[in-house]
């Protein structure tokens, strides 16, 4: 093979090359050293005294009360956002979708805390739910409501973190909603009109069929960010009150220094956990999809 | 009689809209008003809604409280290099993904596609032993170089670049023009929205960034924003709330500018990269 000819085949190589290199550095080889790491006692001073253990680390993992109890919370906090914020920007989009310089106002609106950074959004709601001071309680009080201690009782604390995240994420997913519904056929319901379908089996018929693409990306999604959240729960609560709010990022962070093997397996069940949920999701319902 | 009740229900619909808005701007308002208020102002019942005298001063103490320029010239710093650090790794890949064929390809698209998959969270203890081992961890580089290939983007631009008609190419390559030429002078100028798209999710997601930053910097000199205001819990006090609202004022209004601008772009943005 010639000079010229060898060139060509390598350039398409030579082009993904960077990129290739920063995804096997930073992403691939790390997942493997994480594997490693998971089954040593790894000894970050003198790394000459780790000690490789087998899966001594996942024992401990599974029968640790703490593990449990942070996997439980991350569980129901994961199940709290997902169904609220399905449920609710599913509500406001289809209350929103009709093209108006309002409508957009509104949508611009409600995405605005998905810009900022959730260290803001965790100081600002710490400071409305703070229990004496608070705007939240406050307003409760003046509408002769019960109030609540949100973060610093172990009974509400989760709840609260819900709130705050849904409140958060709620915008973006109203928007691609909105952007599905708009992107229906209006003939389609002419259709429907003229078979004088009622607007509620319209609405389970035609337009959840329609758009359960985008409420599938949405799922899947919105399940594996939540699965990660830990910027709200360092910055709001720290895991606790008695580790109400300790979830398994949070959990694999606090154990980062003085335990390294133990971290690093705990990082290896997030990851299961994540593939396993992706894979469940797209098993189970890409078939009850409607793609055009 | 049904026009009045077409319109009351108009009305209604306008006010439960505003209603809704309320909620997702207040606290940005409480937060902006906090900001402003004496200590005692703070502490009173019911809550004062406008301060009577607005305290700039605040914000000298917040800013005061630790060195937030060098936080802010991190942040800068940090964001600015890794659009640019993406865009260069980036271009090149998407268009070798998208116009060749070669042994092999398919099976490295998957591998970007899964680096997609796996997040900072699984990946961040290995990472910053790296980073130890390789004596940069009292740098910026461990903030940087982690995000040099962003998958996404070469996803999103691939698909792009995809959409560009071969002859154009063709015809380029006809006249002798040089690869890089032709990324230069066609694909990139093609594929602007994509790459607009692009550098903003960047910056917002790195400008807003916590995690990374807060595994990945044990001193004081190589922290960004974020962690600075976050911070100002412990420096300042938590019972300081007008402190601790200018520290987060001054981290969120170039982001709320910056919305209020181009809230069209980036609304575009994050909706057509949900959608593709």
């Amino acid at each position: 093979m010639d000079k010229q000819r060898l060139g060509e085949t390598l350039r398409p190589y030579l082009m993904i090359a960077p990129a290739m290199a920063g995804i096997f550095l930073f992403v691939l080889y790390p997942v493997v050293f994480l594997g490693y790491l998971s089954l040593y006692d790894y000894n970050l001073m003198n790394k000459a005294k780790s000690k490789f253990i087998g899966f001594d680390n996942f024992a401990e993992i599974f029968s640790r009360e703490d593990f449990y109890k942070s996997l439980s919370n991350t569980v129901i906090y994961t199940a709290g956002v997902v169904v609220l914020t399905l449920l609710l920007s599913l509500l406001l989009a289809v209350w929103l979708s009709k093209k108006s310089k309002f409508n957009v106002f509104v949508q611009a609106g409600i995405f605005t805390p998905h810009v900022v950074s959730i260290v803001s959004i965790a100081l600002v709601w710490l400071w409305m739910m703070e229990p004496n001071l608070g705007f939240l309680n406050y307003v409760l009080k003046a509408l002769g409501l019960p109030t609540s201690e949100w973060l610093q009782s172990s009974r509400s604390a989760l709840m609260s973190v819900i709130l705050v995240s849904v409140w958060q994420g709620i915008g973006y997913y109203v928007l691609i909603i909105v952007a599905a519904l708009q992107s229906i056929s209006p003939s389609i319901y002419e259709a429907a009109a003229l078979d004088n379908a009622n607007k509620l089996r319209t609405f389970w018929k035609i337009t959840l069929p329609m758009i359960s693409p985008q409420l599938f990306f949405i799922l899947v999604i919105m399940t594996i960010g939540s699965f990660k959240v830990f910027d709200t729960v360092k910055v709001m609560t720290g895991g606790g009150p008695n580790n109400a709010t300790n979830t398994l990022v949070y959990y694999i962070y606090e154990n980062r220094t003085t335990n390294i093997g133990y971290a690093s397996a705990t990082g290896v069940v997030l990851m299961a956990i994540i593939a396993l949920l992706t894979f469940v999701y797209f098993r189970l319902l890409s078939r009850r999809v409607h793609y055009q | 009689m049904t026009k009045a009740f077409h319109y009351t229900g108009l009305t209604l619909g306008y006010l439960l809209k505003t209603a809704i808005l309320i909620v997702f701007v207040f606290p940005f308002l409480w937060m902006i008003s906090t900001s402003l208020q004496t200590y005692r102002e703070t502490l009173s019942y019911p809550p004062t809604l406008m301060p009577a005298v607005p305290q700039w001063i605040n914000f000298a103490q917040a800013m005061s409280a630790g060195p937030f320029l060098t936080y802010f010239k991190n942040s800068a710093v940090v964001t600015l290099a890794i659009i640019a650090i993406q865009l260069l790794v980036m271009i090149p890949a998407a268009y070798a993904f998208a116009k060749y064929r070669f042994p092999g390809k398919n099976l490295l698209f998957g591998l970007v596609l899964l680096a997609f998959m796996i997040p900072g969270q699984v990946t961040f203890i290995p990472v910053y032993l790296m980073m130890a081992d390789w004596g940069i961890a009292k740098t910026l580089l461990p903030q940087i170089i982690p995000f040099m290939s962003n998958a996404f983007g070469i996803f999103l631009l691939r698909q792009y670049f995809m959409q560009i008609p071969e002859e154009i190419v063709e015809a380029a390559r006809l006249d002798n023009a040089g690869e890089f030429r032709i990324m230069r002078k066609i694909m990139v100028p093609m594929s602007m929205p994509a790459l607009a798209t692009i550098a903003l999710f960047s910056f917002v997601s790195h400008w807003n960034d916590y995690f990374w930053p807060l595994i990945m910097t044990d001193a004081e000199s190589i922290r960004p924003l974020t962690l600075g205001i976050a911070m100002l819990r412990e420096t300042e006090g938590i019972s300081n709330w007008h402190i601790i609202m200018a520290g987060n004022v001054v981290l969120v209004i170039p982001i709320l500018l910056v919305y209020l601008f181009c809230s069209k772009q980036i609304v575009k943005a994050f909706v057509y990269s949900g959608i593709k």
